[in-house]
């Protein structure tokens, strides 16, 4: 044999040398590829960002810890798109920093959560999940009652915009009171609310009562807002494949 | 180094040293263990294999697809598309319009009920509990008291748009009285309260404000069957409480209960076969479940 470890050995730059090759492969194949995830990866057309309110609610699931318990992603197997529905696309997530995919499952996925139940179940559900499924394990989350905080909110729009999200101008100036508009749906700015994030948009008194702000408004709207940003997933279901 | 002259064996272990030497002591050029390199290698054959057979290298926008041609997404709608065949054979019966005459078929309820349970317990039993007991604010499915109607097409209606969900919707409102005085709704509730007995006073002045403004909807004396989705107030069987304190608290602010809309997250078959569940979870009080 060539004994080329042998020699390697013996001559120290050549062995730094030779790590930094082998070390730089594997560097290289999980990073060369994300230099053109802007192309491998399709946004969808429909793909609408998270409303202040939403995002706000995304923070306090964030804070609260509910990733620990919950994913976010229906993986591509027969078994899950018959219960949870169509496959999680990586283009659903192209505006979430960072994203929620997660595996750990104490709970159910909740990709394709909005719509599923009420903004009064919800509501019970967090304050107390014994309430309505008497054998669940997950915490209470009482605390949720508290007042919204919306100081960082334009903040974070801004942040997000740096990022991609399309968050234009008027959306960042407007995302205090958007978020307030959000949950209040005789205000005069909630249709500024649809105007700007879609017709599809949920305003409602998300927890029940229209006059104060609450955490608990902001967790609802954005449990409500889950796998319905966009139909890209129901379209790749539906397509005719092979 | 060069030729085999300079090579040191080790008596012992029979390895070659490094030719290192520490005050005596040198260190042995103990070859990698000939299994290790072969598993090594048979890995890195798999792997080029791998590459030839799956999808693998990204090529800019693209990637290698692979001789196999698989596609993970694919594969998983094909088995998905193969889960709703199989259970076509049966499942499609409940497409039929008369739903109600498959009930009479009980071949074919034996061979559904386990799917309806299923669909039951992973979309319905977070609100209506388990075997349908319902909770406050959440009717009870299982007693054969109905907000609506026990007829399964109408159940299907319920389930397909919901009630207070969008657009399609059934649509209940309870209004809130609180332009009545505080005494006159204290007076209202301790009437409502008392008519599941039966005892209420049909001469008092509250049984006259409740024909004047509550009858529209619950009907006469509150026996409720007028299909506006107002609950019958004489029977046992309540949404959100019937005791004075509770009836207050419906009467100041109102109730706007969501059944949420399932068109489109189930199949119409689907909805129809569970409209047939909750018909039998009232027929049976709930033994279905069990
Ligand atoms: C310790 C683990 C745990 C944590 C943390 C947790 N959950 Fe859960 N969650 C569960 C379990 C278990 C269930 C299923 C039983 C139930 O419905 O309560 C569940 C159910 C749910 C459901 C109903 C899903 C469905 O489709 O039926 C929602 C919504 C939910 N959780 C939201 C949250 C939110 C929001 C948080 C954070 C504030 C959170 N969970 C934190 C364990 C957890
Ligand atoms: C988010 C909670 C929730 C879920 C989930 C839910 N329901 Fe309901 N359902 C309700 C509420 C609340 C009502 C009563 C609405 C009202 O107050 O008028 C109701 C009413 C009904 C009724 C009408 C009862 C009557 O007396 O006429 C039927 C039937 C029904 N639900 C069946 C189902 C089925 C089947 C499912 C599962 C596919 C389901 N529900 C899931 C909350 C829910
Ligand atoms: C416009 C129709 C309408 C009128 C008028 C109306 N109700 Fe109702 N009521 C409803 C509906 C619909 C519900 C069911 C609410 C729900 O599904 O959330 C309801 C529910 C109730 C309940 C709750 C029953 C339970 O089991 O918890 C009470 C009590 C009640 N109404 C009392 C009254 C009284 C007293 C009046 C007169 C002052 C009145 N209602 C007038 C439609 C009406």
């Amino acid at each position: 044999m060539l004994r080329l470890h042998y020699n390697l050995e013996k001559l120290s730059m050549g062995l730094v040398g030779a790590i930094i090759v082998a070390a730089s492969i594997g560097g290289l194949v999980e990073i060369a590829p994300l230099f053109t995830i802007d192309e491998t990866v399709a946004v969808p057309d429909d793909l609408r960002p998270h409303t202040p309110l939403e995002l706000a609610g995304r923070e306090i699931y964030i804070r609260e810890g509910c990733y620990a318990c919950h994913s976010q992603m229906v993986r591509s197997l027969a078994d899950e798109i018959d219960r949870y529905g169509p496959y999680s696309l990586a283009g659903e997530s192209a505006y979430d920093h960072p994203m929620l995919w997660g595996s750990k499952r104490t709970g159910p996925d909740l990709a394709r959560l909005g719509g599923k139940y009420s903004d009064l179940w919800h509501v019970e559900h967090l304050v107390d999940p014994r309430s309505v499924v008497p054998a669940s394990i997950m915490p209470a989350y009482p605390w949720l009652a508290r007042p919204l905080d919306t100081g960082l909110l334009h903040d974070k729009l801004a942040t997000l915009a740096r990022l991609g999200v399309p968050y234009d101008e008027a959306m960042i100036a407007a995302a205090k009171t958007d978020a307030l508009a959000q949950s209040r749906p005789d205000s005069d700015g909630a249709e500024a609310v649809t105007v700007r994030y879609g017709g599809k948009v949920a305003v409602r008194a998300f927890d029940g009562d229209p006059e104060t702000l609450t955490e608990m408004d902001a967790v609802v709207a954005y449990l409500q807002s889950l796998g319905t940003l966009t139909e890209a997933p129901y379209r790749v279901l539906a397509e005719d494949r092979p | 180094m060069s030729g085999t002259d300079t090579r040191e064996v080790d008596p012992v272990t029979g390895h070659d040293t490094t030719g290192h030497n520490w005050n005596g002591i040198k260190e042995l050029n103990t070859p990698f263990p000939k299994l290790v390199i072969w598993i090594l290698a048979l890995a890195f054959l798999y792997s080029v294999v791998a590459w030839i057979l799956l999808p693998a290298w990204p090529t800019g926008r693209d990637y290698t697809r692979g001789l196999l041609g698989l596609d993970q997404g694919t594969e998983a709608v094909t088995g998905f598309r193969e889960i709703a065949a199989e259970r076509q054979g049966w499942l499609d019966r409940f497409e039929a319009p008369d739903i109600a005459a498959l009930q009479a078929d009980t071949g074919l309820m034996r061979q559904a009920m386990p799917a309806a349970r299923r669909l039951f317990d992973d979309n319905c039993a977070a609100c209506h509990g388990t075997s349908g007991q319902g909770g406050p604010g959440f009717p009870v499915l299982a007693d054969g008291y109905w907000l609506w109607s026990g007829d399964p097409a109408e159940i299907a209606l319920t389930i397909r748009h919901g009630i207070n969900a969008n657009e399609e919707s059934r649509i209940a409102e309870m209004p809130a009285f609180n332009w009545m005085s505080a005494a006159e709704r204290a007076e209202l509730a301790g009437y409502v309260a008392t008519l599941p007995k039966g005892d209420a006073d049909s001469d008092s002045p509250a049984a006259a404000i409740f024909s004047e403004n509550c009858a529209a909807c619950h009907g006469d004396g509150g026996t409720g069957g007028l299909g506006v989705g107002a609950p019958s107030l004489t029977d046992v069987s309540v949404l959100y409480g019937q005791d004075a304190a509770t009836v207050l608290q419906t009467l100041t602010h109102g109730r706007h209960g969501v059944m949420p809309a399932w068109a489109g997250r189930l199949s119409e078959a689907e909805i129809n076969l569970l409209a047939l569940y909750v018909a039998d979870l009232a027929e049976t009080k709930g033994e279905v479940a069990k």
